[in-house]
C-alpha cells in the first residue's frame, strides 16, 4: 500500500546535517504511556493487523539498541551513573536506533511503530531537573513522528496493573531514585503523578494525543486503531 | 550555578591533536603540583568504565554514527564529570583533564554534527580556569604519531568521514580540519596557546608559568618552577 510519496524528513531541531536531503516513503507512529499501560499489548495488535492490510511494519523501542541497551541495564542495576549520564546514555542509544534501524526502515516505506520515543526521556529528565531547554535541544536530531498517542492512565489503575505483572514496583518506575518517600507505594504514585503532568505539558508543542488509557484494552485498541486508520487514509489522497 | 555551587578548586585542561605533546606535558604539571603539595585529579578523555567499552564495542564494528559516536562521547565525559570532575573541584582540588569539551567541538563537528548542537550537549559543563592549546603543524604531529604506530585505527584515521582510502592520507586530512576548528576556537575560548614543537622543558615551564597564576597567592612566592627555573 501506498504511504504517499517521498518527502523530506522533518526534525525538531537542527537535525542530522550530515545526511543532506534524505527523503523518507514510510511512517512514524509513536506509543507513549508508563510501564504497565499497555504500551506492547497496544503495538503487538496495531502490527497484526498492520500488516494483515499489506504493509510492512518495524517495531522499535527505547533500550534496545544492540549497542548500547547492554550497558545501560548495567548501570541501572548498579545505581552508579549520575542523571546527566543516564540521560545522554539514552540519547546515544536512541540515536542508534535512530540511526540505524528507523530511518532504513522509513527510507524503505515501512510503518515504524516506536514503543516510546523522546518525549518520556524528556519527561524524565525534566523531574529530575534538567532543564526543559536542554534536553530539547538535545533531541533536535529526532524525527518528528506522524503520529504520538499518549496512554493516561492513573496512577491507582496503574499501579494494580502493575501488581498483576509483578509483585513488586520498579526502582525507576517509582522515581525511587528521587527520595520522594520512604514508601514504595507511595513514591510510585507522586513519581507518577509528575511525568504524567509532563506529557500533559508536552501535549501542545508535541501534537501529542491523549489517550484514556483507564478503559479495558479492545477498546482502547479500537480507539488507536480507528486514529491509525483515519490518518493512513488521508495520507492517500 | 554562581555562589552556593561554585567550586573552590581549579580546572586546568590541555588540548591539542594526537602527537601533540599535550599527554606528557600535562603529565609533567600533574607531578609538579603533587610534588608541592596541591590536592589533584587526573583524569582523561574516554576513560569512564561504563561508557569506554561500548564505545571500543561500537568502533570494533564500525557501525557508530557521528550522532551515537558524539553522545557516548558525551555520557562518557557526563560519567567522569557528575562522579568526579565537579564533585572533586567543589572541594577545592587541582583537577587536571587531558581533552575536556573542546575535543568533542573539534571532532563531533568535523564528523558533521551540528556545532550548535554538540555544544549544546555539553552546555553543562564549567569553563576551564586554564585551557592549554598545544598547537603542532598537522606535518609535525602526523610524524611523531605515525613513526610510533605501525597501522591506524578505522576511527582514528577517520575512516568513517570517506576522505581517503589511504589511512594515512585519511588521518591527514582528519587531523587537519581538526586543527581549523581548534584555531577557530582559540579567540573566543580563551585558549592558552602553547607551541608544541619547542623542547620538552620550554614547553613546560610556560604551563607552570601560566598554572601560577591560579595557584593562591600566598604559595606562589613559596614555590619554584622547579628545576626549570632558570
Amino acid at each position: 500500500m501506498n504511504q504517499g510519496s517521498s518527502r523530506p524528513i522533518r526534525y525538531y531541531g537542527k537535525g542530522i546535517p550530515y545526511l543532506h536531503d534524505e527523503k523518507v516513503k514510510g511512517r512514524l507512529i509513536v506509543i507513549e504511556g508508563p510501564d504497565a499501560s499497555g504500551r506492547s499489548t497496544h503495538i503487538g495488535m496495531i502490527t497484526s493487523k498492520l500488516e494483515a492490510e499489506g504493509h510492512a511494519v518495524l517495531n522499535t523501542g527505547l533500550r534496545r539498541s544492540e549497542l548500547v541497551s547492554e550497558g545501560i541495564m548495567d548501570a541501572k542495576r548498579e545505581h552508579m551513573l549520575g542523571r546527566r549520564t543516564m540521560s545522554l546514555f539514552y540519547a546515544a542509544d536512541f540515536a542508534d536506533q535512530l540511526e540505524n534501524k528507523i530511518m532504513p526502515a522509513l527510507r524503505a516505506g515501512y510503518i515504524v511503530l516506536a514503543d516510546r520515543y523522546i518525549y518520556t526521556l524528556m519527561a524524565r529528565d525534566e523531574v529530575r531537573s534538567m532543564s526543559k531547554r536542554w534536553s530539547h535541544q538535545l533531541f533536535g536530531f529526532a524525527i518528528v513522528p506522524d503520529l504520538v498517542f499518549y496512554l493516561d492512565v492513573e496512577p491507582e489503575e496503574l499501579v494494580h496493573r502493575v501488581f498483576q505483572k509483578n509483585t513488586f514496583l520498579d526502582y525507576y518506575e517509582s522515581g525511587a531514585d528521587l527520595g520522594l518517600s520512604d514508601d514504595m507505594y507511595e513514591s510510585f504514585m507522586i513519581y507518577q503523578r509528575m511525568i504524567a503532568k509532563q506529557f500533559r505539558s508536552m501535549q501542545k508543542r508535541y501534537n501529542l494525543t491523549i489517550i484514556n488509557g483507564n478503559r479495558a484494552i479492545p477498546e482502547v485498541n479500537a480507539d488507536l486503531q480507528k486514529r491509525i486508520d483515519h490518518f493512513l487514509g488521508s495520507i492517500q489522497h | 550555578m554562581k555562589d552556593k555551587f561554585a567550586p573552590k578548586g581549579k580546572l586546568v585542561i590541555v588540548e591539542g591533536v594526537d602527537g601533540s605533546g599535550k599527554s606528557t606535558q600535562i603529565r609533567l604539571l600533574e607531578k609538579w603540583l603533587r610534588y608541592i603539595g596541591m590536592p589533584v585529579f587526573f583524569t582523561e578523555w574516554n576513560s569512564s568504565e561504563q561508557v569506554k567499552e561500548i564505545i571500543s564495542k561500537g568502533k570494533r564494528k564500525n557501525l557508530l554514527t557521528p550522532t551515537t559516536f558524539s553522545l557516548l562521547h558525551a555520557t562518557d565525559f557526563a560519567a567522569r564529570y557528575e562522579r568526579n570532575v565537579f564533585p572533586l573541584l567543589r572541594a577545592g582540588y587541582i583537577v587536571l583533564a587531558d581533552r575536556y569539551i573542546y575535543t568533542a567541538f573539534a571532532r563531533d563537528v568535523v564528523r558533521g554534527c551540528s556545532p550548535d548542537w554538540v555544544r549544546h550537549v555539553y552546555g553543562f559543563a564549567i569553563k576551564p580556569d586554564i585551557a592549554f592549546y598545544f598547537r603542532v603543524p598537522v606535518e609535525v604531529s602526523f610524524d611523531r604519531i605515525v613513526k610510533n604506530r605501525p597501522k591506524l585505527k578505522y576511527y582514528e584515521a577517520g575512516m568513517d568521514l570517506n576522505l581517503s582510502n589511504d589511512p594515512y592520507e585519511s588521518y591527514r586530512i582528519f587531523q587537519g580540519r581538526i586543527v581549523e576548528q581548534y584555531e577557530s576556537m582559540v579567540r573566543p575560548e580563551g585558549f592558552t596557546v602553547v607551541d608544541g614543537t619547542v623542547d620538552i622543558e620550554e614547553q613546560q615551564r610556560s604551563v607552570r608559568q601560566k598554572m601560577l597564576e591560579v595557584l593562591p597567592q600566598a604559595l606562589r612566592k613559596k614555590i619554584s618552577v622547579g628545576a626549570l627555573d632558570q
